[in-house]
């Protein structure tokens, strides 16, 4: 649409076809170029995994065996496992695949020439830098904050969580809130007005519309955590009693506010690895996807029915009967879309003509472990069994499932298929597929034996555990470890692309990849899109 | 004089030597250690149903996992099939096909289905658990930082203080991390309600082997119940992050006959109630374990 006006903008500053060079610093720290950007968004995301998964390779360490001394003091436990959870949710997750890809790859697949509104997506992206800084000194200072990511009070409260680490953490929701608003702000205006014509809502790829729906999912429920995490500051430093029940408050709103919030969270953080997948397994099976608008409107259905299931994460803080009831129906319905998804996945690649290079082999892991994570999911939702399993390991193994499998297999897949077009140089198929294997058996030996742990009753967040826990402890710390060596893997991939000369084609996946960035250049140049492209 | 004292004291310590040894003897709740429901090595399932609430969550779980087993399997076989049938080496050339109405429909049609035989007996365990009502007596149970306590309503006064046994004071055949100083007493057979609250944070308080689970919330009151058929020891913990001590407030139960449980009440008030402090919601913080600090070697109720 306005591809115009964005080149005489950035004419000044950003251009690959041989004008002037932009610094580093006007390149990078004043960026509103996209690919840039997105760029930018991986780059947290690496260094957001980097810090999360230490701190998860540590707790593993610490419960490798029973009475373990690594970590003595039940605050500093307490900060990691906090940490842990933020980091990941908020600096790794959510940066790569809505912030990175989404911003690398909506404006380039609606032939769109930059985002909607550049600078705002450069602003969004520094908000979130500073959040880092926060959550870190969340980590770091004093004895750390320690209520667990989800900030329960009065825990949270200054009577227990004494200190100015707890308020920088919260404050880092804050930052990470305001970034990800503007950028679903931004995903929302960009995709609904910067189409190219003839590209309709319904010929609209699947990425694009997942992430639309994320960015719907986030200006309804960023909101909610604000309002949540402001009080938790006022009660906390002002006097109010939001939450307080000395003063008339109730611990349990909190816990209704945040999961408000953390529910559509959750889809959040799976709906754009939905969209990477769909792209992933139409291109290696050289098929168009299967049931195109039964997918897109899966995700609608799965992100209207994410707002009102939140308090199947509250089924013992004492809720009524009849709500138990309905919270565990609401939810169960959830599977049903996704179960449309699952079999349409399935569907494209039935009478294709598969080929398994590294990407599609990480989308197939994800498919088939998020189909176990679902199935778990199915397990929890019913009220009755939450009773005995709540909290314990068999949700920690659930919720990995779909995360720790589910969107970081999303984003590996995504990196592995577009990684070509962002850096102009393709990575080693055979050490690929290494990294794939290793981190397969990995995160299976590390979550699948917390199944057991969870049945046989051992409580989340526990830095000491009873003696008959220690078996599978071990195996899953085993486990841990290969997924650690996996990464180690993955960061000489890095090295191998970046000194790479291989020149790529580009549309380097052939005939199945169809959608609008294999028509450009690879590595795309910083404009997409000199004329803009008119969809049949 | 002198020499008769010391016969008279030396006598009184035979005396109280064999009073404590015959108080020893009589432990009322004994019978608890015939049976000890506890975790164990390499454990890949439920603990051994003690209630019948842990019967019933037994039950759904397995009808619900195999459900979802065949779900996971189904799913699997059909993506190994298509896996192996359709690998680019043996059907080089791509179908186009994208749309069938009836398997598309199948696909909402059939699981929807499966769901409503889930949430069928899924919403009676519901009914179920939430079902209270007339319990033969009730315990107040309050999550502290980092211990809980226990108050009888039916019995006047009787109000104590459980904590962890530390790692270094365990004696033989307590087992690590879950046994407690004074375990929790109750009567089996008899239908128990739990009135749960929080002095501070909140806690979880979670037992699996009866299939309990509430948060311990201050400022309100959870309520759930359980009912032990047979004489044993039950173990459970805390389930709800609480701050550094969150892994050191097990709870133990000893479920015994009801005539041992009426002479424990007898002891038990006598050695308890001095500490008595009214258990209330919004009680304060403040440690209250005067007993087992106070006289350390005082006669346990054990």
């Amino acid at each position: 649409m306005s591809s115009t006006t964005h080149d005489t903008e950035v004419a000044h500053g950003h251009d690959a076809h041989g004008h002037a060079h932009p610094s580093f610093v006007r390149r990078w720290l004043m960026s509103t170029n996209h690919k840039d950007i997105g760029t930018l968004y991986i780059t947290m995301a690496v260094v957001g995994a980097c810090v999360g998964g230490v701190l998860s390779m540590i707790m593993r360490t610490q419960l490798m065996y029973p009475h373990n001394t690594l970590i003595t003091d039940g605050n500093e436990w307490n900060a990691i496992i906090t940490a842990h959870g933020l980091i990941m949710i908020f600096w790794f997750v959510m940066p790569a695949l809505i912030g990175g890809f989404g911003n690398w790859f909506v404006p380039m697949m609606i032939g769109a020439p930059d985002m909607a509104f550049p600078r705002l997506n450069n602003m969004s992206f520094w908000f979130l830098v500073m959040g880092f800084i926060f959550v870190m000194l969340g980590l770091l200072l004093g004895h750390g904050a320690g209520a667990g990511w989800t900030l329960y009070p009065p825990l949270i409260n200054a009577r227990y969580s004494p200190g100015i680490a707890t308020d920088f953490s919260l404050f880092s929701l804050h930052l990470a809130g305001i970034s990800s608003l503007l950028g679903a702000i931004n995903f929302i205006a960009t995709i609904l007005n910067m189409r190219a014509p003839g590209m309709t809502l319904h010929k609209m790829p699947l990425f694009c519309w997942a992430i639309l729906v994320t960015a719907f999912l986030l200006l309804l429920a960023i909101p909610v955590l604000a309002g949540a995490v402001t009080m938790l500051i006022m009660d906390r430093n002002f006097g109010t009693s939001f939450f307080e029940p000395a003063g008339g408050g109730d611990p349990v709103l909190f816990q209704h506010l945040f999961w408000f919030f953390g529910h559509p969270e959750v889809y959040i953080m799976i709906l754009p690895a939905f969209g990477i997948i769909s792209h992933v397994v139409s291109t290696f099976s050289r098929k168009p996807i299967f049931g195109y608008l039964g997918m897109a409107y899966a995700m609608v259905v799965i992100g209207f029915v994410g707002f009102v299931v939140w308090a199947h994460h509250m089924f013992i803080s004492g809720i009524s009967t009849d709500s138990r009831i309905y919270f565990e129906v609401a939810t169960l319905v959830i599977a049903v879309p996704t179960g449309i998804k699952v079999f349409s996945w399935i569907a494209t690649m039935w009478g294709g003509s598969i080929e398994f290079k590294t990407p599609m082999l990480w989308a197939m892991g994800f498919i088939f472990l998020f189909v176990i994570g679902g199935a778990t999911g199915v397990v929890l939702a019913n009220a009755g069994l939450d009773q005995e399993l709540h909290n314990d390991y068999f949700l920690i193994a659930h919720f990995h499932y779909v995360l720790s499998m589910g969107a970081a297999f999303g984003i590996f897949t995504g990196f592995y298929y577009w990684i070509g077009k962002m850096s102009g140089h393709q990575y080693p198929e055979f050490w690929g597929k290494v990294h794939f294997w290793t981190f397969f058996i990995g995160v299976n030996l590390t979550f699948f034996p917390q199944h057991f742990l969870g049945l046989a009753g051992m409580p989340r967040r526990y830095p000491d555990y009873p003696d008959a826990f220690a078996g599978w402890n071990f195996v899953s710390s085993v486990g841990a470890w290969i997924s650690g060596v996996s990464t180690l893997i993955f960061f000489y991939i890095l090295y191998r692309i970046f000194t790479s000369k291989e020149v790529l084609a580009d549309n380097y996946w052939g005939e199945g990849a169809t959608t609008l960035e294999w028509v450009v250049p690879s590595p795309a140049p910083h404009h997409t899109f000199e004329d803009v492209p008119v969809i049949r | 004089m002198k020499r008769s004292l010391k016969i008279g004291l030396g006598a009184c310590a035979v005396l109280l030597l064999g009073v404590r040894l015959a108080l020893a003897q009589s432990d009322p709740t004994s019978a608890a250690n015939a049976y000890v429901d506890a975790p164990h090595d390499w454990q890949m399932w439920f603990p051994a149903a003690g209630s019948p609430m842990q019967a019933h969550i037994d039950w759904l779980m397995q009808y619900v996992l195999w459900i979802m087993a065949g779900v996971v399997g189904f799913v699997g076989i059909l993506m190994g099939y298509a896996m192996y049938r359709f690998r680019a080496s043996r059907n080089p050339r791509p179908g186009h096909v994208t749309h069938n109405t009836l398997i598309e429909v199948t696909w909402i049609v059939v699981p929807t289905l499966l769901l409503a035989v889930i949430i069928i007996p899924s919403i009676n365990l519901i009914y179920y658990e939430a079902d209270d009502s007339n319990p033969y007596m009730t315990v107040t149970v309050t999550g502290h930082q980092w211990y809980w306590e226990y108050n009888y309503n039916a019995v006047p006064g009787l109000d104590y203080t459980s904590y962890m046994i530390p790692d270094n004071e365990l004696k033989p055949g307590q087992l690590r991390r879950l046994s407690v100083d004074h375990p929790l007493v109750l009567p089996i057979g008899k239908k128990i309600r739990f009135n749960i609250t929080s002095s501070d944070v909140l806690h979880g308080f979670y037992l699996p082997s009866l299939g309990v689970q509430r948060y311990a919330i201050p400022g309100t009151i959870v309520t759930s119940w359980t009912e032990i058929p047979k004489a044993g020891t039950y173990y459970g913990e805390c389930n709800q992050i609480c701050g550094e001590g969150h892994d050191a407030m097990p709870i133990e139960i000893k479920a015994v006959p009801m005539a041992d449980y009426l002479a424990w009440v007898k002891v038990a008030q006598a050695d308890y109630t001095e500490n008595t402090v009214p258990a209330s919601p919004l009680s304060s913080p403040l440690p209250r374990n005067q007993f087992a600090d106070a006289a350390p070697g005082a006669a346990s109720p054990r």
